[in-house]
């Protein structure tokens, strides 16, 4: 394992941001840890990182117990949310930063500057400063920066968080591309299920301070612990004690003696996928995702009367 | 109509309260011409009351620029008992007037002080001489390094020297690499209100000075003296050199700045 944390407890005032939190993250591989604000998910990467302290618990990096030591000495490298791009600098500068606090050659500094700029894409703005790039661009150069000290481990706080859709889509799958490439053990932190399913091949899945359930991304949807887990990964209906996610709710046009009725409410076309919004007889909501042919054969249409079957569903014991 | 009116009364209230005087004093100093002026400035007695300007400023200014960085670097990113009071300390100097607190050094370390006695005997005087005009100087003039630095502090914020630590930065490299760089403009604009601070000091060096004539006499001191015994030319002349000087420090500071500021 490279990264171990074990029993981490971390407070703020009358705040718990970690509650006896133990996660273990295996070398070379890319883990995600996803949950709502205010879950501790950016409190545990941080610890990891050595720029929060814990009450209790310790952190090892590979093998060695890291508790007692600054960030400065934990050989990690950490990418903010907001980039904390060093603005006084160029990208060069920014990017050798960690190389020159170390004392290295001066040729070394610049071929590996040199190397990691061409990696990141940035090899045309060496000279320009953080202020002159795009957001993007800046958390390139951050990850860069980064990498420059040839890390144990890379941790990334919402990496994507600040940016626009469009690029934050195009990075994820940069980012995926490039750890496939570099093999450094990775954990970034997000609130978005998707961009975790996408990139991760472990999600840690955390509320209220607490790992709800740790697993790849189709165990969490498989096989949720919880109903918490189940609402958090995916959309979801609830009937009482049990859940159906909207895409194994099937419609039908006759009764066949398990089926609920109900009436359609609203229809939305989203290309592939079509949302149906259903009110059942006992006056309960649902929606209902099936796929275009899917609808068009079971000629749908608002106030027309369905048959409704869950194909799978959930109870969780509490 | 509006425009001229704000105008009209920026530009009077400027020239009423500050123009006028000053210019006032630039016209009284060289109405007789240069050659009095100079020969009023260059008397043994104005020669030395100059060195001891710039003595006092030349240790006050880099003492309160130093303890000003660490002081603020404290109450913005440390937490510890009593940082309130400190916070409110800091800004003592603004709130009483120097003769107060020319007065108050007396009282400690004047004759009849709590460590006068103490002083005497082993031959320390500070009171009445150069060591106590510095140390009131430096009272007055602390709190504007200080001011300047602690928003510029809060404003950029911790990830940048977060990052720095990640990186393998000692605590000392990631403040000469990425804090001071961040907050020199800050710290310079401090440097240049310290230092007009400390030119132009009268209270409180005024009580703590005894007025010894070519010994502890400040130019604004000087200004004063010369004033009451009617030299008018002389007291007019040192004005001017006191301005100059203050002109001065804001050109270094401009000089100081590079050409393009990336922000």
């Amino acid at each position: 394992m490279a990264i171990v944390g074990r029993d981490l407890t971390k407070r703020f005032g009358s705040f718990t941001a970690l509650d006896d939190v133990s996660i273990e993250v295996a070398a070379g591989s890319l883990t995600a840890l996803l949950g709502p604000s205010g879950s501790g998910k950016s409190t545990l990467l941080r610890v990891i990182a050595g720029l929060e302290r814990p009450e209790t618990g310790t952190v090892e990096l590979d093998g060695i117990d890291v508790s007692g030591h600054a960030a400065q000495k934990r050989g990690v490298g950490f990418v903010f949310q907001h980039y904390a791009a060093f603005k006084h600098m160029t990208v060069r500068e920014n990017v050798s930063f960690g190389l020159k606090v170390r004392k290295r050659p001066r040729d070394e500094i610049r071929r590996r500057v040199d190397e990691l700029l061409e990696l990141v894409q940035l090899a045309g703005w060496s000279d320009h400063y953080p202020a002159q790039l795009s957001g993007g661009q800046r958390q390139r150069m951050a990850l860069a920066r980064a990498l420059a000290v040839e890390p144990k481990v890379l941790l990334l706080d919402e990496p994507f968080g600040a940016l626009d859709a469009r690029v934050r889509k195009e990075l994820r799958g940069w980012l995926r591309r490039l750890h496939d490439e570099m093999h450094v053990t990775t954990i970034f932190v997000t609130h978005d299920q998707e961009e975790a399913m996408e990139i991760a091949d472990q999600i840690v899945l955390m509320n209220h301070g607490r790992v709800e359930q740790v697993g790849g991304p189709r165990e969490l949807y498989e096989e949720p612990a919880n109903e918490f887990v189940m609402s958090f990964v995916g959309p979801v209906n609830r009937f009482g004690e049990s859940f159906v996610r909207p895409h194994d709710l099937e419609l039908r046009i006759e009764p066949n003696g398990e089926t609920t009725a109900g009436k359609v409410e609203r229809i939305i076309h989203l290309g592939f996928e079509v949302r149906v919004e259903l009110q059942l007889e006992d006056g309960r909501d649902c929606w209902a995702q099936v796929t275009r042919e899917e609808a068009e054969q079971l000629e749908l249409a608002p106030g027309g009367k369905i048959f409704v079957r869950p194909r799978r569903e959930k109870i969780f014991q509490s | 109509m509006h425009r001229w009116v704000l105008r009209a009364l920026g530009l009077s209230y400027l020239g009423v309260l500050l123009a006028a005087p000053v210019g006032l004093v630039f016209w009284r100093t060289f109405e007789h011409g240069v050659g009095p002026a100079w020969d009023a400035v260059t008397t043994p007695a104005a020669k030395h009351a100059f060195v001891v300007t710039i003595t006092i400023a030349a240790i006050a200014v880099p003492a309160n620029t130093i303890f000003g960085v660490i002081c603020a670097l404290a109450i913005v990113r440390r937490r510890f008992p009593g940082k309130g009071i400190l916070n409110a300390l800091v800004d003592l100097p603004l709130a009483l007037s120097p003769v107060v607190v020319g007065l108050a050094f007396l009282l400690l370390y004047g004759r009849n002080g709590w460590f006068g006695s103490w002083l005497t005997e082993h031959g320390v005087q500070i009171v009445f001489a150069l060591p106590g005009m510095i140390l009131v100087t430096i009272f007055v003039s602390l709190p504007f390094v200080v001011r300047e630095v602690v928003p510029v502090l809060h404003e950029i914020g911790t990830e940048q020297e977060q990052a720095a630590a990640t990186l393998g930065a000692s605590g000392f490299q990631t403040f000469r690499r990425v804090t001071l760089p961040a907050i020199r403009w800050a710290v310079g604009y401090g440097v240049v209100l310290t230092t007009a601070r400390a030119l132009g000091e009268f209270g409180a060096v005024s009580v703590v000075s005894g007025h010894v004539v070519g010994k502890t006499e400040t130019m604004t001191l000087h200004v004063e003296e010369s004033y009451q015994s009617f030299d008018y030319v002389g007291a007019y002349a040192a004005s001017v050199v006191l301005a100059l000087l203050a002109i001065s420090t804001l050109l270094a500071m401009s000089l100081f700045k590079p050409k393009e500021e990336i922000r």
